[in-house]
């Protein structure tokens, strides 16, 4: 038996071949399994959800795929023009709810304010904040920092304790659940399945929220590393500004990508780390490929089991006290 | 000057072991490795350890070392208050 090695390869895909059979599947899943007779897709501007979308249109058609335009207060207007872009690209319908109203009358934003407040007192609600994760890939601990920036552009960050970095966490989730709560809405009137759109990286790190955009009917891309997720954007000829972007979270108001708020590594040495784990790579070899030392390595693979053994409780289902043995679930 | 094990590990059995039972947790059982302390759990300690000993606990000192098993915790805290 030959070892599996670690080279710049192994993230390759034949995007042609990975389409079609997620788009077959996608066909027998929706159609056959789940009988609705189409999709809604939420389209954020980012990678992942313009490849769903793309590949829905692939395998339903384009007059069976819906689009979502969700802004809120504090996501960037580009995510919204370039959600716009992909939307119009594909020729799908698509409408856009300015969620801020109900963010607003539900209590997210004041929630989130209140703690951020007991933190920093003279935090106002015109001075923009994000979280950012510490530690893990040093060994230590993971840790929330919560940064704030006042409209003089002065910043300060401190360590959270658990109470305010939980309601801060809490209050945040209510644009993921009410967005879903939007998308399901369309899905019941069409008739159709919403598309849950996150790579491997977010499948398997637990980087989603339970209920919010962590529920759907159908993922097409969670088993594929971000970096076949832009392959295949390229391959779908998704417009170029897609295909480049960086990750970001966009629902903090201060700008975050996913690797300061979650990953602690960018996305390209993240699915080198993650497939490397994955395949029993000694972690003197994956400090070789991401140029780290081998304890940082080490300390990668134990964040990536800390994160896995949180996230079980994110992918589980309500847990019954005994079996329903009438009950089944799809394969 | 036991007093700090047997506080601390009061604590982590009230807020951490729910339905766990409290025969596992050994002076150097990892609560890491067991599953009994995550990410959120972690911040929790630490306001208590803060709270209860009056010390201030830094960023650079959120390690294993520190804060993975009773024997390390009673070690650190002990050794903030000298």
């Amino acid at each position: 038996m030959t070892a599996v090695k670690l080279n710049s390869a192994v993230l390759d895909i034949d995007p042609q071949a990975v389409a079609d059979h997620i788009c077959q599947r996608l066909v027998d899943i929706v159609g056959r399994d789940l009988r609705r007779r189409g999709v809604v897709v939420a389209l954020s501007g980012g990678v992942d959800s313009s490849v769903c979308a793309a590949l829905s249109v692939r395998a339903f058609g384009a007059g069976r795929v819906f689009g979502l335009l969700l802004p809120e207060k504090d996501s960037s207007s580009a995510s919204e023009d370039l959600g716009r872009l992909v939307a119009e690209q594909l020729g799908i319908e698509h409408i856009k709810q300015n969620i801020a109203p109900t963010l607003e009358a539900i209590g997210c934003y004041r929630w989130r304010d209140e703690a951020i407040a007991e933190v920093f007192p003279d935090y106002r609600g015109d001075w923009k904040s994000k979280l950012v994760i510490a530690g893990g890939i040093d060994g230590k601990f993971n840790y929330f920092k919560l940064v704030v920036q006042a409209p003089d552009g002065t910043r300060q960050e401190k360590r959270l304790d658990h109470k305010q970095y939980l309601q801060i966490v809490a209050a945040t989730n209510y644009k993921q659940r009410i967005r879903k709560t939007i998308e399901y809405f369309h899905a019941d009137r069409l008739h159709y399945a919403v598309v849950g759109t996150p790579n491997r990286l977010e499948y398997d790190q637990g980087f989603f929220v339970k209920n919010g955009d962590g529920s759907a009917d159908v993922k097409p891309i969670a088993h594929l590393y971000k970096t076949q997720v832009y392959a295949l954007a390229r391959y779908l000829g998704l417009p170029e500004v897609i295909c480049t972007a960086k990750p970001t979270t966009d629902t903090y108001s201060l700008p975050q990508g996913q690797d300061e708020f979650y990953f602690a590594l960018p996305y390209q040495k993240m699915d080198v780390a993650l497939w490397a784990h994955n395949h029993g790579i000694a972690a003197a070899e994956l400090a070789g490929s991401l140029g780290v030392s081998a304890e940082q390595a080490n300390y990668i693979y134990q964040d990536i089991e800390k994160k896995r053994g949180t996230t079980r409780y994110l992918h589980s289902k309500a847990v019954l006290i005994d079996k329903v043995n009438e009950i089944s679930p799809f394969a | 000057m036991n007093d700090i094990k047997t506080q601390i590990k009061q604590y982590i059995l009230e807020n951490f072991l729910l339905g766990v039972d409290a025969n596992k947790v050994a002076d150097n059982t990892s609560f890491i490795g067991k599953g009994i302390i995550d990410s959120t759990g972690v911040l929790e300690l630490v306001a208590f350890l803060e709270r209860t000993y009056g010390i201030r606990i830094e960023d650079a000192e959120m390690v294993p070392e520190n804060l993975d098993t009773l024997d390390n915790i009673e070690k650190y805290v002990r050794g903030k208050l000298t």
